[in-house]
């Protein structure tokens, strides 16, 4: 009997000892559901993917993949990226309605990346990255280039890893303009271990998705520390995708949400590759705002967005959660109302002016802090058809004239670069800031503008990254057990955390020439300089004559014929 | 003549300096006709904040001026530049009335007028009042004004060119080599004016212009040594005043390449705005050459008369330039008063003025309809350039056909008559 144990377990030693060394991966899922104080519900998911190797490692090319998409990973090496977000958002999020998110995103899509310091030629990695984005995730991200592609100096910093902080690895991009659909959906879907057959992912059915305020997805591809002293790294993978449904639209105007109402799906089991995967509810306002069931005994507590929050846990991994019909569904029934804390950094941005020549673009800062002033710090990236002009920029805070600490303007080059605008604005407490720069339309070639040139062009989404005051100590020590949501922004001092907010993005008019008229006008501007070149040839080559009128034909004809006889000719 | 040349002064200052301190001016200084990519103050106030910042001017495409505008000092003597423009133009005139009246006189006394002429000749009395009335004409014409108003650096350039202008008449080559070099150090198209600068020094040194003559070559390379020599001068303290050549592109590559197609009163930017991209470096290249190219033909045909032959430059330059502005227009327009005697030749004159007036008046008006009402096209707009542009041309061959045509009839009667004895007809054949 122990003999046949013993065979069992010299077996295993022996076939690992066989195996080479395969790096360990971890993966780990959770869904966070957030009521929001209108009526809507918020659904964030995240997929975590953590694991022991070096893309960047000279000579060792990794080709043992298994909970890390091999997508992925071969584009981690081939472009020495030390760091990648990319994400696609529909909607655009309401800070003021909602709060804030817990992963933010502007509309469109938005792609920033750091290069490896041993990268030579950063551009060139760049485009073809983003050319093999494109086809993995299905969008068009080929439309990123040079004239929408910026170097934020101050804004972007690395959120993983990473002491360098020399801007010119850093590339940001965004595209107001791209449509997220089911296209996008699916190849995002397909990165996760277990795909949408099993776990939280079965969820993400595109119908009840895409009929939401807001939907957003996201990779963010990032090396981090394992441990406090950091002695070993790891990449992390994280998806993230958040929704937010409607009461009215998704909800029916009914205060009562439940998973198979949100996604008309419910959950039956845990994902089996993840080590951990569980559903958090948010009911920090319980018992007045709503009434949840199942109930479960699990509470957690986490510190995210400077505030403390109380959750329900529900754990996946434990087969009781599922019940006796061996599936989870959620049901929370609204209560009562109450005032939702008002977010403490919000920003605005439009366009004011008429006409088709100038035009100023505001963007409005507000700092509902009743007390405390702290910096925050605004990056634009306005594309360069829209010349402006640094000398009009106006920051107002209060009525009275705010100059920020830092700027960093780099002026945009025609059908090269666009322009980038980074300023440290110091807004005081509880007040309004408003910065102000007029700019130019610029009349494009025919063949430049988009086919429906009257939609107007898009200005991407200012970027407002803060430091904000924090009502509750953040934690800064590193544990693994943080749950997702709260861990995705490294926290380096407690008494403030991390936001970055992004305005609306802009539509702006730009005059159009008429497009019918190519030939017209070549015809007709060469005809003007026709007539210039004629007059002057003429008047240049020719020398004035007495008018003598030329005889009538039959008297030319009998002059011809007189001469050719030898008589003389008639006058 | 002093004091009504004062007065005259001081009544376009006054008025300048109503409409500056009205709130006209602001709306004037953004007009796309009366200023350019190139000329206009508010990039200049742009490139001297980018300057603030730390940043180059030149890195961004909003700055197009030379560098030694940036020094401040120079753009305060903008206001101050179009009574420059006015007493230079004035003074030109005189010397150049003078000139004119003492061949005349010579040409007379060698009986070289045939007899019926006479009264095509000019007498003192007719003259004495043009040097006033070109310096009205510059001063008091409205397109000068809007310049001024609008603080535009067209001023500066009218302004250097008229003492170019002044200098060759009164015989300084040096001088007048410096100030053209500094007239194409700030846009290009002033090179073509090396040529009737130089036709008027050998006119006035009596070198005949011989391509065989040792004398003429080598004035004209002493010519041409001052000139490329300024040239290079200050091109190269442009260099040191930014520490960088960067202006190169940003100002001569620009004025050569067009790239930017706001809107003005020429014929360049609808052209390229509509332009196949695969013809665009040919016809860039047409429509520079052609700036250029009536430089030589019209100096060997007016080689007798280099300051109309200066007319006709700028007038060539304002009209088929890469950016005008009506400054530029306004700047040959105060010739006009100095050519009156060619009136009774002038053909179109009537429907000219006409044109011309019409299409100044409609310039504001199709803009707003394209760029604030929304109810008319870039078209609209366009076709009056090219009308704009078109009366400019007429009006500019006009006087030079009344100018070969009193030539002739200096030479050859007025009075002519076919071989069978009645009134002939003249045609150009």
């Amino acid at each position: 009997c122990w003999g046949k144990q013993n065979l069992k377990s010299l077996l295993k030693l022996i076939v690992i000892a066989l195996t080479p060394a395969a790096a360990r991966d971890e993966f780990q899922e959770e869904l966070v559901i957030r009521p929001l104080h209108s009526g809507d519900i918020y659904a964030s998911f995240q997929f975590r993917t953590l694991w022991d190797t070096d893309f960047l490692q000279e000579g060792q090319k990794v080709s043992h993949y298994r909970l890390f998409p091999k997508s992925l990973g071969q584009v981690l090496s081939k472009f020495s990226v030390r760091e990648l977000h990319i994400s696609f958002t529909q909607g655009f999020w309401r800070t003021m309605q909602w709060g804030q998110p817990f992963i933010p995103s502007p509309p469109g899509a938005e792609l920033w990346v750091w290069f490896h310091d041993t990268v030579s030629d950063v551009d060139g990695n760049w485009k073809e990255l983003t050319n093999v984005l494109s086809g993995i995730f299905c969008a068009s991200l080929n439309f990123i280039d040079l004239t929408n592609t910026v170097q934020p100096s101050a804004s972007f910093k690395p959120l993983g890893l990473g002491n360098a902080t020399d801007h010119r690895f850093l590339r940001y991009a965004t595209l107001p303009r791209e449509i997220v659909c089911t296209e996008n959906l699916t190849p995002w879907k397909k990165l996760l271990p277990c795909g949408s057959k099993a776990g939280l992912a079965v969820l993400m059915k595109s119908e009840k998705l895409f009929h939401s305020s807001f939907h957003s997805q996201a990779v963010h591809i990032r090396p981090i520390c394992q441990d406090e002293q950091c002695s070993s790294k790891a990449w992390e993978l994280r998806q993230t995708l958040n929704v937010v449904f409607d009461l009215h639209t998704s909800g029916q105007g009914k205060k009562e949400w439940s998973l198979f109402k949100m996604f008309s799906r419910t959950l039956t089991e845990a994902c089996p590759l993840a080590s951990s995967s569980k559903v958090y509810v948010d009911i920090t306002d319980n018992p007045e705002l709503f009434e949840l069931s199942p109930a479960t005994p699990l509470l957690g507590q986490a510190v995210v967005l400077g505030d403390r929050r109380t959750y329900s846990v529900y754990d996946l991994s434990r087969a009781e959660t599922f019940g006796q019909l061996r599936s989870f569904n959620l049901l929370l029934r609204w209560k009562g109302d109450s005032d939702m804390l008002r977010p403490l950094l919000h920003a605005e941005r439009y366009v004011a002016g008429f006409g088709l020549q100038t035009g100023e673009i505001h963007t409005v800062i507000y700092n509902n802090h009743p007390y405390r002033a702290f910096p925050v710090l605004l990056m634009d990236s306005v594309p360069w058809y829209l010349q402006l002009y640094i000398h009009t920029l106006t920051v107002t805070s209060k009525s009275r004239d705010n100059k920020p600490s830092y700027i960093h303007y780099q002026p945009a080059k025609d059908r090269h670069r666009p322009h980038l605008l980074e300023m440290l604005i110091q807004l005081p407490p509880h007040s309004m800031t408003e910065v102000t720069v007029q700019f130019e339309r610029a009349l494009l070639k025919w063949t430049e503008y988009t086919p429906d040139p009257n939609h107007g062009f898009y200005v991407g989404s200012s970027v407002v990254s803060a430091l904000v005051p924090s009502m509750v100590a953040m934690r800064t020590n590193f544990t693994q057990d943080q749950p997702l949501f709260s861990s995705f922004v490294p926290v380096k001092e407690e008494s403030s955390y991390f936001v970055r907010v992004y305005t609306e993005p802009l539509l702006v008019n730009l005059p159009t020439p008429d497009f019918s008229m190519p030939y017209n006008v070549i015809c007709l501007t060469c005809t003007v300089v026709a007539v210039g070149y004629g007059s002057f040839y003429n008047l240049l080559t020719r020398t004035f004559q007495v008018d003598e009128p030329s005889p009538p034909l039959s008297k030319r004809l009998a002059n011809l014929i007189r001469r050719m006889r030898g008589v003389p000719l008639l006058t | 003549m002093a004091a009504p040349l004062t007065l005259l002064l001081i009544v376009a200052v006054t008025i300048r300096a109503v409409l500056f301190r009205s709130s006209w001016a602001e709306l004037i200084s953004e007009r796309v006709e009366v200023v350019s990519p190139l000329n206009a103050w508010k990039r200049v106030v742009e490139g001297l904040a980018l300057l603030d910042l730390g940043v180059s001017p030149y890195s961004g495409d909003v700055f197009h001026e030379v560098s030694l505008s940036l020094i401040h000092f120079l753009f305060k003597s903008i206001l101050g530049s179009d009574g420059i423009t006015a007493v230079a133009l004035y003074l030109s005139i005189q010397t150049y009335n003078k000139n004119v009246f003492r061949k005349q006189k010579y040409a007379l006394e060698s009986d070289r007028y045939p007899a019926d002429c006479l009264e095509l000749l000019r007498s003192p009395k007719e003259m004495f009042y043009i040097p006033l009335k070109v310096a009205m004409f510059y001063l008091l014409n409205p397109f000068t004004i809007l310049s001024c108003v609008a603080k535009s650096t067209c001023g500066l350039n009218n302004a250097i060119i008229a003492l170019f202008i002044l200098c060759t008449l009164k015989g300084s080559a040096l001088l007048s080599g410096i100030l053209l070099a500094l007239a194409t150090y700030q846009s290009i198209y002033p090179l073509t004016l090396f040529a009737p600068a130089l036709l008027f020094f050998l006119q006035r040194l009596y070198i005949p212009v011989n391509l065989r003559r040792s004398s003429f070559w080598f004035f004209t390379l002493q010519y041409a040594f001052i000139y490329v020599g300024s040239l290079v001068v200050i091109t190269g303290l442009s260099f040191f005043l930014l520490g960088s050549w960067d202006f190169i592109p940003s100002v001569y590559g620009f004025i050569f390449s067009v790239p930017d197609l706001t809107p003005n009163i020429g014929l360049f930017w609808y052209f390229f705005a509509e332009m196949f991209e695969h013809f665009r470096l040919f016809f860039i290249c047409v429509f520079q050459i052609n700036v250029f190219f009536y430089t030589i033909p019209l100096s060997i045909k007016l080689k007798e008369h280099p300051v109309f032959l200066i007319f006709m430059q700028i007038a060539i330059i304002s009209i088929f330039k890469s950016y005008p502005t009506v400054g530029d227009v306004a700047l040959y327009m105060a010739f006009l008063p100095a050519w009156s005697h060619l009136y009774r030749f002038l053909r179109n004159i009537f429907l000219v003025s006409c044109v011309l007036l019409a299409c100044s008046a409609l310039f504001p008006v199709l803009w707003h309809l394209w760029i604030y009402a929304g109810s008319a096209n870039s078209n609209f707009y366009y076709a009056i350039t090219l009308l704009f542009n078109f009366g400019q041309i007429l009006l500019v061959s006009d006087y030079f056909y009344a100018y070969l045509r009193r030539e002739h009839h200096l030479t050859h009667g007025l009075y002519l008559k076919k071989k069978d004895g009645t009134e002939a007809t003249l045609v150009l054949k």
